[in-house]
């Protein structure tokens, strides 16, 4: 009986029927697809994107090139060298992150005692000539400028579970 | 003006004029023909966007109306890559071998009483030799390229042909068994009736009419039968090595074959050009009258309906294993259709004949 019902189930087509059925239904659903460029998904404030170095509001930069974050590195993707500037303050003289080598895993951001080295939510970037994989200091503390605003948010978001 | 051109047109022989006439009738079935099957690709990828739950192509042009168009482009500006070990004249004339019969079978097709290019007496018998040569351009192609898997793709879909054809030519016996004709035009005059789509062939010959739709599906290698493609198994099958424009050919001769699949199913089985409402519901009215009446409109739509089919099992079915197939064509649909075609016969010879004409 309950083979006939099965070969009945299968030669009038019934399974595959109902197997239409489920498609068609879906063919009348609310479109998931994000259009990206347009839309975005969610990014949280946590996200580790693009690094950059961060100044304090009078336009001081933060790096007191104290190196916690070339030794913290796992990857070794961090290059620092210290120097007196003129006013007798210790600073970077040269400050690279090598982003093919860096693995985003922010222990530069955590480890850094002034908040100045910071990963930003930003992750659409890419490179054009060889070379440009390394980040010089200048083009970090731009970044810093530029998205000084989504990363004091993205601070203050997270700023009660530090 | 038109004087000049109509005393010109005399002037010419009459040859001349039957060729020119002939010409421009080829070009009017091929050029829609053409634009139809671009389209179709970008309907198919709507379709099964749409069932997957996104939204498919939509960007180049307004609501990506324009992506078949680029599509053509980029593969008419690519490069036609012959393989080093491959037989070059065979390998250039697979593609054609596989388009030319998918075209040359629209010759006979009845767009609606009067408009067929050739209106022959055994067009169905026509249309069964015709389809069944498309297959040489995929076994060639195989054959030419010189690689497994296009070889591997080849032979599946030469047995495969082989068992579908069988049935196929079964669930035709039984139309012309019913329709008393092997003209295209007058398997459609047959259905004819005053109760509209319930005297079509679908319904007496319900069985028949899955079964050609079907091995048609299996004929042109659409999913779930396209294990000569196979793109998780062999790749691509029997195209492996085209590109540009050779493999645009390929594209060509399948969603031509699915078209031409479609129609012959709507012409055989849902009444071709005739319309679904019963003779005395068309009211006499100049505009609502000739839209509900017969017409090439209802063809359209028939045929439009069928391709959507064909999208939606695509988006459905997962692809049959090669023993499932062998055994769905031989074990399943030869049996169904020779057993309805002698229930076609008995029909006939009893009072109740009229079912089946």
């Amino acid at each position: 009986m309950q083979s006939l019902k099965r070969f009945f189930n299968s030669f009038l087509l019934i399974e595959l029927l109902r197997g239409m059925l489920v498609t068609g239904r879906h063919l009348f659903r609310p479109k998931v697809t994000v259009q990206y460029p347009d839309e975005r998904t969610p990014t949280s404030p946590r996200f580790r994107g693009l690094h950059a170095l961060r100044r304090y509001p009078n336009g001081e930069e933060r790096c007191i090139a104290c190196k916690l974050c070339e030794a913290v590195c796992p990857a070794g993707a961090i290059t620092i060298e210290s120097g007196v500037r003129a006013d007798g303050s210790r600073r970077t003289v040269r400050y690279e992150i090598d982003l093919f080598k860096c693995i985003y895993c922010g222990f530069c951001e955590e480890s850094c005692p002034v908040d100045s080295i910071v990963e930003t939510g930003f992750n659409e970037f890419h490179f054009e000539k060889r070379g440009d994989h390394v980040i010089k200091k200048e083009q970090l503390l731009a970044l810093g400028e530029r998205f000084e605003k989504e990363i004091a948010a993205a601070r203050a978001a997270d700023a009660k579970y530090r | 003006m038109t004087e000049l051109f109509l005393s010109a047109w005399e002037g010419l022989p009459e040859w001349t004029q039957f060729t020119a006439a002939s010409v421009a009738k080829i070009v009017a079935i091929m050029l829609p023909l053409i634009l139809a099957v671009a389209y179709l690709t970008f309907a198919e990828r709507k379709v099964i966007g749409y069932m997957q739950v996104r939204v498919g192509p939509n960007r180049v042009g307004p609501r990506g109306w324009l992506q078949p168009i680029a599509d053509v482009v980029k593969l008419l500006t690519k490069e036609i890559i012959v393989p080093t070990r491959a037989n070059r004249f065979l390998f250039i004339t697979a593609p054609l071998l596989a388009l030319a019969p998918a075209f040359v079978a629209w010759s006979v097709i009845p767009f609606t009483d009067t408009l067929v290019l050739a209106d022959i007496d055994v067009s169905l018998l026509f249309i069964l030799a015709l389809t069944s040569m498309g297959v040489y351009g995929v076994i060639v192609a195989g054959w030419a390229s010189n690689s497994k898997y296009a070889f591997l793709g080849s032979m599946r879909s030469a047995a495969q042909m082989v068992a579908y054809e069988i049935a196929m030519g079964f669930a035709i016996v039984g139309v012309l068994m019913a329709a008393g004709s092997l003209n295209l035009r007058e398997i459609v005059l047959a259905q004819a009736g005053a109760w509209g789509f319930i005297e079509w062939y679908f319904l007496p010959l319900l069985p028949l009419f899955v079964v050609y739709f079907v091995a048609g599906i299996a004929e042109t290698n659409r999913l779930p039968f396209d294990v000569a493609e196979g793109e998780s198994e062999i790749v691509a099958g029997f195209h492996v090595e085209y590109s540009g424009v050779a493999f645009a050919l390929f594209f060509l001769a399948e969603y031509t074959n699915m078209i031409l699949i479609s129609t012959l199913a709507s012409i055989m089985f849902l009444g071709g050009w005739l319309s679904p409402l019963p003779a005395a519901w068309v009211p006499d009215v100049p505009v609502l009258g000739a839209l509900l009446g017969g017409g090439i409109h209802w063809l359209l739509a028939k045929v439009s309906f069928l391709l959507f089919c064909f999208l939606w099992f695509r988006a459905t079915f997962p692809r049959y294993r090669y023993d499932q197939i062998m055994r769905l064509g031989w074990k399943v649909f030869i049996p169904v259709t020779l057993v309805w075609i002698v229930l076609i016969g008995v029909v006939h010879f009893t009072p109740w004949g009229f079912i089946v004409h």
